[in-house]
């Protein structure tokens, strides 16, 4: 196996994976356990691939190429940069985690289920190692379908309407985005992200950032997000909020701001002012959600506000800084989606009036709640305090207000999070927590337990990611070279 | 004294011998053959038929590289009929195979003895019609298009009334059925008829608009043939010529009827939703293909001087389709009206190709046709087999749990309804993308913003199908029709011959997102017989 092919084969495998779970007539256990064996697969592909993976090099590693459509030079072309690894290896690891749960929780009709979370696996991995705009694109709606899926048919009550808002707003964005790669990929004529040079169309410039400003989301383009992650299953929740948002952050990184450099700068305050409001508009709702899901789901906005602010910072830092928090986050807004479903399972209910003191004879459960949520509000040697601090110290480098906003953040950061934590731990017994709800099963252990021990890794070492994203003198210096 | 004959190269029109000789052997069919063997019978000339059309057009294809005109430069023998031929003979293998079960429709309850009675005249009317379009593709004069059009018209126009049963099996009544069983449709079969009817009367109008859009333009250019009218128009100046204008209108017009295009799409919903589903899926997808690449071929042949009229004229009617045919199927219930307004706005999308008028329209005009015709044809194929399974006209209320009971042609569905709203999860979204290149490169960004924002209109009833599929409530999944019992019960047919044709449906869209290439080298070369 080339170290080329791997990048293809963590795209294709978990695909051929979905078609052969829904061909196969398996039992519901045989079929989850099929489910696993790939999800833990494309975890042990890409611990090949960054072990291949040459950061000493510049430039694009891994490609594959060939032609799709020559004759509006349209092309099949994947491969991996720095970033985009560690967001390939958030992906991997996320997803297994979240297939695992739904492995460990039965879902009903799991050849269904457990082709489109691996289909869903395929799709985001793609999305992160395209480099063909319009594969990039296909990739970006695939992940689309099966999350549709997923919510509508496994769901909540109110799953209806989250899955009609969230197919609508993603949509509008994302046809946004297809006119502007016609009309992008046609004026320079290729569709290729590395051989495509950079464009000073803002018209074109906007037409990107709907798009990923409505996946990520930014203020005001949040409407969907609410409902979709109350609505969604836990586990889906948690790949929403912990990789699908991270692909609109990675597309304003690899396309908008490294293909129009010019209109980046001139809408650089807008994006700016865009995403501190994200930030702070999110920890306020934060901190006055009523339940469990809704206190992560706010936070996940807020820390998108918070990358994105690192990453229109411009500055060495904030890119690095960016790419750390997006890992960190990924894994911290996972762990604690998963961790929402394994409280709902036992008290029926995230809502806070009706949880409350779970702590007592639960210590696994208080362990690791808390641990995510003491990493989470950026508690200094933790990974996010790692990422937030080399975010705000990027930003101050553009304007100090920035970085002000920035840290008055993270202290309503502190409170939702400390909120959070004593609404469900501590207090008095809340009225649905019973004697009987048990603490961590070891299947469920076994899941948050990496997640987590992944955030302490990330936690003692830091610079694994925010040294090791961008090659070359500086981070700027690569994006501003288009990453060539 | 010695008749002048001129050499014809008869082989040009292997394709529709092969089409209307299988016809006539099931006409025949009709007469000799025992009634308990017509079925099989008729549908083994069909099938054989078809193939022949599929493999006789391939091999037009292979030896037409140098296109021109054959019989008196009366038809082509290019690339262009070719590829059009073996798109349509493909849908016409797929459409035989499902009619095989599927016609005529009557419902359960009904007298079932009179069956087979018609059903080989029905297999040479599809035949018939077929043999028409492979025609109508290939014209290279007005009158071999009136003539064609005629042709696979009045085929039609019977296959869609074709469900109306004959008189000893019509009583409902009589056979004792209570009212929600009397047939598919209420009296069986009276909205076949009505839908039959209905086509013949508007589409004559079409058809009468198109031959006195003909009858103009050859007055003013006194020219029949596409290449004499361009040549006339080009050496007396008569691109500005009042009878040429109007009679360009007219022709537009009547052909923008028999591609459903809006506004000339009134008939559209009632008739498919009237005939009898396999030949509404045939409809959809085969007389669009013929219409649209016979349309390209008239305009950028016929009429190259007068680009600027009907580039605008098709983006208008484009535009149209796309906002009525999306914004009206949002309220509908009944699925086949659904899937009747979203064929005219892919009609639609198709036109925004035709506008360009370019080389890089054609190519994505025959690109398009491809996925288009086959995620058309098999959505129809499948609400064909839930009708059947009911036998009452599928709705999305009690189109609920299909997705589960039937989990192939659910899955296929489902790829159909995301592969029309341009997701890619089939060439749909190549398509799409192809039509909106060549309306960037003819430098037209307003129409790629329409079609853009009706793509996303119509998201809302392309996933309202797949709701309706898979999400409804559990309490919904009793289906009650006519608020009696649960219909039939038990497994439903087998259904293998349907499952077949769906099958290859849902390869050719799923495969056409991944074989782009092939595709647009032979829509190229196809492209390429055109003087672009």
């Amino acid at each position: 196996m080339s170290a080329s092919s791997l990048t293809s084969i963590l795209i294709w495998l978990p695909v051929a994976g979905a078609i052969g779970v829904w061909l196969l007539p398996l039992s519901r256990y045989a079929t989850g356990a099929l489910a696993m064996v790939f999800s833990l697969a494309e975890v042990g592909l890409w611990i090949e691939q960054a072990a291949r993976f040459n950061f000493s090099q510049s430039g694009l590693q891994m490609e594959e190429r060939a032609k799709w459509f020559g004759d509006l030079g349209v092309s099949y072309h994947v491969g991996v940069y720095g970033f985009s690894l560690w967001l390939v290896g958030l992906t991997v690891v996320a997803m297994a985690a979240a297939t695992g749960y739904g492995f460990w929780v039965g879902r009903d009709r799991p050849r269904g289920y457990f082709g489109l979370m691996l289909l869903l696996t395929g799709a985001t991995v793609g999305v992160f190692q395209a480099q063909d705009l319009l594969l990039f694109y296909a990739f970006f709606e695939a992940m689309l379908i099966p999350l549709y899926i997923l919510i509508g048919v496994w769901g909540g009550a109110r799953r209806m309407e989250a899955t009609i808002k969230f197919v609508i707003y993603t949509m509008a964005g994302s046809l946004l985005m297809l006119a502007a790669i016609v009309v992008y990929g046609l004026k320079v004529g290729t569709f290729d992200l590395v051989d495509s040079p950079a464009s000073a169309s803002r018209w074109l410039f906007l037409g990107f950032m709907v798009a990923f400003v409505i996946k990520a989301p930014l203020f005001p383009f949040h409407g969907w997000l609410p409902d979709s992650y109350r609505e969604a299953p836990p586990e889906v929740s948690a790949v929403l909020s912990g990789v699908v948002a991270k692909a609109g952050l990675y597309g304003m990184l690899r396309i908008a701001i490294a293909k129009f450099p010019e209109p980046t700068s001139f809408y650089r305050t807008a994006v700016l002012a865009l995403a501190a409001a994200a930030l702070v508009y999110g920890s306020l709702l934060a901190f006055r959600a009523a339940d469990f899901r809704g206190v992560v789901a706010y936070s996940s906005l807020a820390q998108s506000g918070l990358i994105a602010l690192g990453l229109f910072a411009g500055t060495d830092l904030g890119f690095d800084g960016a790419i750390l928090q997006m890992v960190a986050h990924g894994l911290i807004s996972a762990s604690l989606f998963l961790i929402a479903g394994v409280v709902e399972r036992r008290t029926t209910t995230g809502e806070f009036r009706l949880l409350g003191g779970m702590a007592k004879g639960r210590p696994a459960l208080a362990t690791l709640l808390m641990t995510v949520g003491v990493i989470s509000l950026a508690v200094p040697g933790s990974a996010s305090f790692a990422g937030e601090f080399l975010i705000l110290a990027g930003v101050f480098q553009r304007a100090w207000w920035w970085s002000a906003i920035g840290a008055g953040a993270i202290v309503l950061a502190a409170m939702y999070m400390l909120r959070l934590i004593s609404a469900v731990l501590h207090e008095a017994r809340g009225s649905t927590v019973s004697d009987e709800a048990l603490d961590l099963r070891p299947g469920e252990l076994a899941l948050v337990v990496p997640l987590v021990a992944g955030l302490l890794a990330l936690s003692a070492w830091p610079a694994g990611i925010s040294h090791h994203s961008f090659f070359g003198p500086s981070p700027t210096e690569t994006v501003k070279a288009q990453f060539k | 004294m010695k008749l002048h004959t001129t050499h014809v190269d008869w082989f040009g029109l292997a394709t529709v011998f092969a089409l209307i000789g299988g016809s006539f052997l099931a006409l025949l069919c009709a007469v000799l053959v025992p009634q308990a063997l017509r079925r099989a019978a008729s549908l083994g000339i069909t099938v054989t038929g078809f193939t022949a059309g599929l493999v006789l057009s391939v091999w037009l294809y292979i030896d037409s590289a140098n296109g021109h005109t054959i019989v008196h430069g009366a038809f082509y023998r290019d690339r262009w009929t070719a590829l059009g031929q073996i798109i349509l003979c493909g849908i016409g293998l797929a459409t035989s195979v499902v009619s095989a079960d599927h016609i005529p429709v009557w419902g359960r309850n009904a007298d079932q003895s009179h069956r087979d009675d018609h059903i080989a005249e029905f297999f040479a009317l599809l035949l018939a019609s077929a043999a028409g379009m492979a025609f109508f593709v290939g014209a290279a004069n007005l009158m071999v298009l009136f003539l064609s059009l005629e042709w696979f018209s009045i085929a039609l126009y019977v296959m869609c009334a074709i469900d109306y049963p004959p008189a000893a099996s019509a009583g409902g009544e009589a056979a004792g059925a209570r009212p929600e069983d009397r047939g598919a449709f209420g009296v069986p079969g009276e909205s076949s008829l009505e839908a039959g009817l209905k086509y013949l009367i508007v589409g004559s109008f079409g058809a009468g608009a198109l031959l006195f859009g003909s009858a103009l333009v050859y007055g003013a250019t006194g020219q029949i043939s596409f290449h004499g009218i361009a040549h006339a128009v080009a050496s007396r100046g008569l691109t500005g010529d009042t009878f040429m204008v109007v009679g360009i209108a007219l022709i537009v017009a009547g052909l923008a009827f028999k591609m459903s295009a809006a506004p000339f799409h009134m008939w559209t919903p009632d008739v498919y939703e009237g005939a009898p589903t396999a030949v509404t899926a045939w409809m959809a997808s085969a007389t669009k293909v013929a219409a649209l690449l016979l349309a390209f071929r008239l305009m950028t042949t016929a009429f190259p001087h007068n680009g600027h009229l009907w580039g605008w004229a098709f983006a208008i009617i484009a535009a149209f389709s796309l906002a009525i045919g999306n914004f009206a199927a949002l309220v509908q219930r009944n699925v086949k009206r659904i899937l009747a307004y979203s064929s005219i706005s892919h009609a639609g999308f198709m036109l925004i190709a035709l506008s360009a008028g370019s080389a890089l329209g054609g190519r994505a005009l025959m690109y398009y046709l491809v996925p288009y015709s086959a995620m058309a044809f098999g959505s129809f194929a499948i609400v064909a087999a839930r009708e059947r399974e009911l036998g009452v006209p599928v709705t999305l209320e009690n189109l609920a749990g299909f997705g589960w009971e039937r989990p192939f042609l659910g899955v296929a569905m489902w790829f159909f309804m995301f592969g029309f709203a341009g997701l890619p999860l089939g060439g749909g979204f190549v398509g799409k993308f192809y039509v909106f290149a060549a309306a960037y490169r003819h430098g037209w960004v307003w129409l790629v913003i329409v079609g853009v924002l009706a793509t996303l209109v119509s998201l809302y009833y392309y996933l309202g199908i797949v709701r309706a599929m898979y999400m409804r409530p559990a309490e919904e999944l009793q289906v009650q029709p006519g608020g009696g019992v649960a219909v039939g019960g038990g497994a439903p047919a087998a259904e293998w011959l349907l499952h077949l044709a769906v099958g290859a449906a849902l390869a050719v869209s799923v495969g056409s997102l991944f074989a782009v290439q092939p595709l647009i080298d032979l829509a190229r070369h196809a492209a390429s017989a055109l003087p672009l």
